[in-house]
């Protein structure tokens, strides 16, 4: 099958491409852009004048909730949540029940993954069994089984021995690792950013040293292991520094960040309201300005939805029971697109951030344009004004502080492999 | 998506009282009307026939999802004189289950057609969280929250302050002890920057007074000769005795030492400071027993001024109600 995407916007950071032309596609992947490769006379047509041509969404963090949280979600219907916001590959994380700590869940996850026929799908196995921070998990094992990475989520190790081990098995075998920094001992119990709201809502406060002391921690046994190693979800200004500062001494560390918490700050706390509840949390002003200049200057490479689907309940409650998390992947796209005005970021860069810099983190080939690549891209309609509701939602997931919001920004059809796997009715 | 300010959310159409859930946000209007009308009914409770019947009909619910003997009673106290119907429920509730058993114990509470609910909860904004799921016509009245807010508590301080004192200008106030966790507290910063008060002091040691305070117009003191000096009024805070467990203190005899007050510490304040406690006392451990029953002490003056503060609140709010349902009938 040969397809021609016509005079559409064709943006690629990847290979630093933003002009109006065509798009070529045969047997999956892409064949060319601009000047028609041999034989694409009679190629099928699809119009994409006035849209934006972009290369699939990949995003590091899409909990699926299954198995074991069907009331939050499905593959299925996260799945079509993920690919309806333009995300082609997505990673999602272990905690799942069972915990993704063998190759029979892992082996799950894919078959109906594929079965769902959406996003590409890559789970994280478990660093430790169960995640108990204490026994290692079968860590080759999983990875042949198809998991892209490592991770104890964000739950304890048992020690920092336990954690040196780990990581240097990890590194035995070349695997990536992902932390997401946290001494839990300083968390413990808190639901918010510790600092001028947290203290005056009387809501436990989350202080920046959980994030950073356990981040100096990681970098410090990353280095001494020689892991390769991904911080995942940073949340303070001082985390974006230090990231900068291993990456500059050398060390072989990427990091990404939640689209919120570019977004937003502490300063919504005053509502009470359980959906602007997440881990780990929003932060102060300063931290979230911080975080934008840590993708200028490149020490952060990616921007995650950090999905995290809840059931109506989950969020019905005094704000420090509610349980954690937003379930924004349908929006990511025109939610990143707004920190071009917020943030003074080009487009390039935000585009960047959501497609080939996220995939470069895990070492996937994706997130690009380039011939020879699948073809997985999005039609996206930078002019469409629409409103996110809990009508027209596709994710199962019924949190998100977003629900009601206007957007401007749609995404029209969704391919991967050259086969369109969503279209806006 | 902004919903409503929760500051907004008790106040109807017209600016009055329709909730009661924080001060945060309430206007030294509204504060200083509570206090009036306190004070009425504070002369009133003076009577031989003590009640009125201003809520006469009504169903009061005290839902307490916290322990609390002297704050349930008062408040029991203060809607039988205003002649309702009150009825007293002491929820347990499992820390894992909070969030569902709070909003099912809040429907069946709806089908009993009840007029008020004065809630207790250990989790903060849980007053505000009920105000916003209850349906319409209902009152919350927020009787502690967590660590947020006990607006009634600083009122009757404010009440208490105001009787002895006649003024909130020029005044100098110091809260001793566990301000980190304390919600009454934090109501009465914003009751006394609100009312006036010259210098509000927050006492106690770094684990304890968090330095994110002075943002909200505190002055911050680690010392308590330096806090109480020249101060016209002393609120000392109750020791949790889990404090020491979370290794907040070392102990409550080194508390005492540093902080407690005592006939020598008080005499650090103005020589006609009155010394206040929300209650119950731990004597030596924040106080010493002859400050506490000593003539600087007006700590079961608070206890009579609560009564009389939760009346005012009580029908202040109940009228509220009453004035937003005229609205929408209006409307309709």
């Amino acid at each position: 099958m040969k397809l021609r995407i016509q005079n559409g916007r064709v943006i690629d950071p990847s290979q630093g491409i933003d002009l109006v032309t065509d798009l070529y596609v045969e047997n999956q992947k892409i064949a060319g852009i601009g000047d028609a490769p041999a034989g694409f006379e009679n190629a099928d047509v699809i119009d994409a004048a006035g849209l934006w041509v972009l290369p699939g969404l990949v995003d590091l963090a899409v909990a699926l909730r299954e198995p074991g949280f069907s009331q939050k979600g499905s593959i299925a219907t996260e799945g079509r949540a993920a690919v309806s916001g333009g995300v082609t590959t997505l990673i999602c994380p272990p905690d799942t029940n069972p915990i993704v700590d063998t190759p029979a869940v892992a082996a799950l996850i894919q078959d109906k993954a594929d079965e769902a026929g959406m996003a590409n799908v890559f789970p994280l196995g478990a660093l430790t069994q169960g995640l108990d921070g204490a026994h290692l998990s079968n860590m080759v094992s999983l990875t042949d089984a198809g998991c892209v990475a490592l991770s104890n989520h964000r739950r304890p190790m048992a020690s920092t021995k336990v954690l040196f081990r780990a990581l240097e098995y990890a590194a035995t075998h070349d695997l990536l690792v992902v932390f997401h920094p946290d001494e839990s001992s300083l968390s413990e119990g808190g639901c918010a950013h510790e600092g001028l709201m947290s203290t005056m809502h009387g809501l436990a406060g989350i202080p920046e040293t959980a994030e950073t002391i356990a981040l100096m921690r990681d970098l410090l046994l990353v280095e001494k292991s020689g892991v390769r190693a991904h911080f995942a979800r940073l949340s303070c200004a001082k985390s974006v520094e230090m990231i900068a500062d291993a990456r500059a001494a050398g060390l072989d560390v990427t990091a990404d960040v939640a689209v919120h918490n570019l977004l937003l700050s502490d300063q919504v706390l005053n509502q009470f309201n359980g959906h602007y509840h997440v881990l780990p949390p929003l932060r102060g002003e300063g931290d979230r300005l911080t975080l934008i200049e840590g993708l200028k200057s490149g020490a952060i490479t990616a921007i995650c939805s950090d999905h995290q689907p809840h059931e109506k309940m989950a969020k019905v409650a005094p704000f420090s029971a509610t349980e954690p998390g937003m379930a924004n992947v349908e929006v990511l796209l025109p939610l990143a697109l707004t920190l071009m005005d917020e943030g003074d970021l080009d487009l390039s860069t935000v585009l960047s951030c959501l497609t080939y810099g996220p995939a470069s983190c895990f070492g996937l080939e994706a997130g690009t344009l380039a011939v020879g690549s699948f073809a997985d891209f999005v039609l996206f309609d930078s002019t469409a004004q629409w409103d996110w509701t809990l009508d027209n939602r596709k994710t199962k997931g019924q949190n998100s502080p977003y629900f009601g919001e206007s957007f401007n920004g749609r995404v029209m059809s969704t391919f991967i492999s050259g086969q369109r796997v969503y279209h806006l009715a | 998506m902004m919903r409503s300010d929760p500051r907004a959310l008790q106040l109807n159409e017209h600016g009055q009282l329709k909730h009661f859930l924080t001060l945060d946000g309430l206007d030294k209007t509204i504060l200083t009307e509570i206090l009036d009308r306190a004070d009425s009914f504070l002369s009133m409770g003076e009577q031989s026939v003590k009640k009125v019947p201003l809520l006469r009909g009504k169903t009061v619910v005290n839902l307490f999802f916290e322990n609390s003997t002297r704050t349930r009673t008062t408040f029991e106290l203060a809607a039988k004189r205003l002649s309702a119907d009150v009825i007293n429920l002491n929820i347990e509730t499992s820390a894992t289950s909070k969030g569902e058993s709070l909003l099912d114990t809040l429907k069946n509470l709806e089908a009993m057609q009840s007029d008020m609910f004065i809630v207790r909860h250990s989790d903060s904004g849980a007053a505000h969280f009920i105000a916003e799921h209850c349906t319409p016509n209902v009152a919350i009245i927020n009787a502690g929250d967590g660590r947020h807010a006990h607006p009634t508590q600083a009122m009757l301080d404010m009440l208490t302050i105001r009787r002895h004192k006649g003024t909130f200008e020029g005044i100098k106030v110091a809260i001793v002890g566990d301000i980190l966790h304390s919600r009454v507290a934090r109501s009465e910063l914003h009751a006394m920057t609100t009312l006036g008060v010259e210098e509000v002091r927050l006492v106690g040691p770094k684990t304890l007074v968090p330095d994110f305070f002075s943002e909200m117009g505190a002055t911050i003191c680690h010392d308590l000769e330096a806090g109480l000096k020249d101060v016209d009024v002393i609120i000392m805070l109750r020791l949790q005795k889990e404090r020491m467990k979370g290794a907040l203190l070392p102990s409550e005899g080194e508390f005492y030492r540093l902080y407690g007050l005592t006939e020598e510490s008080l005499s650090w304040a103005k020589p006609d400071a009155i010394v206040m406690h929300p209650g119950p006392i731990n004597r030596g451990v924040e106080i010493s027993s002859e400050v506490a029953d000593g003539e600087h002490s007006v700590i079961l003056d608070q206890v009579t001024n609560g009564i009389a503060v939760r009346m005012a609140v009580l029908s202040m709010a109940m009228s509220g109600q009453v004035q937003s349902d005229d609205v929408l009938g209006d409307e309709k």
